[in-house]
């Protein structure tokens, strides 16, 4: 009996480690970020500008870096919904089954392609395209980050609303085409509006991986530091920042403790939009 | 009449909608391996790099990333699948079974990029490690736990609950019905999760950039707390930060050839051995 029981320990425990990452990352992340709140100060995040390097004065505000990252997933998200929503439609509602089959797996491809190689392809084809398209001096602008992020996100929207959009009963499209409703709007006024909860997770765990996307964004917004509205404006986001400046900076210096400020703001944000997706996913699936 | 033509016109978008995407994932590959192709040769497999990467070849990017993935997976797979192991087998409906789903969930949201500063503050600054294959191979393993966990934990639920009842029947224990009846049937789809998070791992650059990755390092690693190469972070160097253009781009478009060859090749193969498992076992 006390081997069964050995094993259930041992189960158990591995089990638990799930939770002591999560704690060792909000632990870490919190303890290398502290100190900046003694000095400068936190009053200092807030500022307008993100000049970590300079021979006057260094200034960490990480507003800039913030709207950057909004801005770019504002776009790409502007851009995901209506090609995300439209496919899984047309995918699980108007698609042929054979045709089906054959869309699934090559849209899933997409997840598969590593982000780096997503953000080579931006820089030497979706980069100059905007350039040209748009008359502008560099392509290196916020809208070709958003494109490529929009491109990742939409295999995930795709894949978690069709399952949302299938999981709808057949009998709620049944007796709305027995009612004369063409299949047309059967599937707009029935379907998809029994399904919008599991579509609104979707795009939110869609926005979820926009935010966190780094390697991409890097590649190909510029990165400058400006606070701006502008699609067509070079941005940088916090994902962009903490991986080009962390290799450069001093241990324990002003600039390293920033930078792993701007890591705890990312953590918070992208914990506070899958834990309500999560909610929300939950409570409909109970529903 | 006017009603079925604006159903036309919208079937026609949501169709138009769905190929572009399809046109768009063709193209890049396309792309790729039409710009790749002419670069791959023996050499540029099996070379180290010269004058920083414009020559030579990427050998040390490839047996870095080989290293990397398989360290993570050596140490992810056998803790998650127990994990998964308990929360299908063992736990019950309580707080602390919903604490553990939260913080898999938690996890799994995680930015890469937020996983790096962890490794980075954890592994390299707290425990020592400094920047090493070790370091690197913890946090892409920290990385890749809860997809290990999600897609065992479903192929254990799979197996039939009578094929666990007819061992409990027959005066099996616990372990003895787990070990016999349910993993046996359930481990080609606990392998086809650690397949995909395995190729997941591979094109990572963000935790690897702050953990381990070396800039140009013309030498294979001699220990674990060597410094390596690695393939994404070798195609984003090149990409970003060299200054002959002009030289790197072939290069450039090997190197992501490669990554992406070597990363689908893990996607394939887990959903060949999905199909096939699923062919194998009906009940």
């Amino acid at each position: 009996m006390w081997k069964e029981k050995t094993i259930k320990l041992i189960l158990l425990s591995t089990a638990s480690t799930s939770i002591l990452i999560v704690l060792l990352i909000f632990g870490f992340l919190g303890k290398e970020a502290a100190p900046f709140a003694v000095s400068p100060g936190l009053r200092e995040l807030l500022s307008s500008r993100w000049v970590p390097v300079s021979f006057q004065k260094e200034s960490f505000g990480i507003l800039p870096l913030i709207t950057g990252s909004l801005l770019i997933t504002a776009i790409a998200i502007f851009l995901t919904i209506p090609f995300g929503v439209g496919a899984s439609v047309y995918i699980s509602e108007l698609a042929r089954t054979k045709e089906r089959e054959i869309l699934k797996p090559f849209i899933e491809i997409l997840t598969g392609i590593p982000s780096v190689v997503i953000g080579f392809f931006g820089l030497v084809v979706v980069v100059p395209l905007v350039k040209s398209v748009f008359h502008l001096q560099t392509g290196l602008t916020a809208l070709s980050g958003a494109i490529l992020l929009a491109l990742m996100a939409i295999p995930t929207v795709i894949s978690i609303s069709e399952d949302a959009l299938r999981s709808v009963p057949e009998s709620y499209k049944s007796a709305s085409l027995a009612l004369g409703a063409s299949k047309m709007h059967t599937i707009w006024k029935v379907t998809v509006p029994a399904a919008l909860p599991g579509i609104i997770t979707a795009v939110m765990l869609g926005t979820g991986r926009v935010i966190g996307e780094t390697m991409a964004v890097l590649m190909v917004t510029g990165n400058a530091a400006v606070i701006t509205a502008s699609p067509f404006a070079s941005v940088r986001t916090m994902t962009a920042t903490i991986a080009a400046e962390m290799g450069e900076v001093a241990f324990g210096s002003a600039h390293y403790r920033a930078l792993f400020c701007v890591g705890v703001v990312l953590l918070l944000a992208t914990f506070a939009l899958n834990m309500t997706a999560y909610k929300v996913l939950k409570k409909y699936r109970m529903g | 009449m006017r009603h079925t033509i604006t159903e036309k016109v919208i079937h026609g978008l949501m169709c138009l909608s769905t190929y572009i995407i399809v046109f768009v994932i063709g193209y890049i590959i396309f792309n790729i391996v039409w710009n790749g192709l002419p670069v791959i040769n023996w050499e540029f497999l099996t070379g180290m790099p010269r004058k920083s990467g414009t020559e030579g070849g990427i050998l040390p990017a490839i047996i870095g990333t080989f290293l990397l993935v398989l360290g993570a997976i050596t140490i992810a797979f056998p803790l998650g699948m127990a994990a998964a192991v308990y929360l299908s087998e063992y736990a019950s409906q309580g707080r602390f079974t919903r604490t553990i789903r939260l913080a898999i969930v938690t996890l799994a949201g995680v930015p890469s990029i937020v996983f790096g500063l962890f490794g980075l503050g954890l592994f390299v600054i707290f425990l020592g490690f400094g920047a090493s294959l070790l370091s690197g191979c913890l946090t892409l393993a920290c990385m890749i736990l809860p997809t290990i966990i999600a897609s065992s934990e479903e192929a254990l639920r799979t197996v039939p609950q009578l094929f666990r009842e007819g061992s409990l029947a027959l005066g099996a224990t616990k372990w003895q019905t787990i070990y016999k009846n349910v993993l046996p049937y359930s481990v080609s789809g606990i392998l086809t999760g650690s397949i995909l998070s395995v190729g997941r791992a591979a094109g990572e650059t963000a935790p690897i950039l702050l953990t381990v990755a070396a800039f140009y390092l013309p030498k294979l690693p001699k220990s674990i707390f060597d410094q390596v190469m690695a393939l994404p972070y070798h195609l984003y160097v090149l990409a970003t930060q060299h200054p002959d253009i002009d030289k790197a781009l072939p290069m450039q478009y090997g190197t992501a050839l490669v990554l992406l060859v070597l990363v689908l090749g893990f996607n394939l193969a887990a959903i060949l051995l999905r199909i096939h498992v699923r062919k194998k076992y009906r009940w």
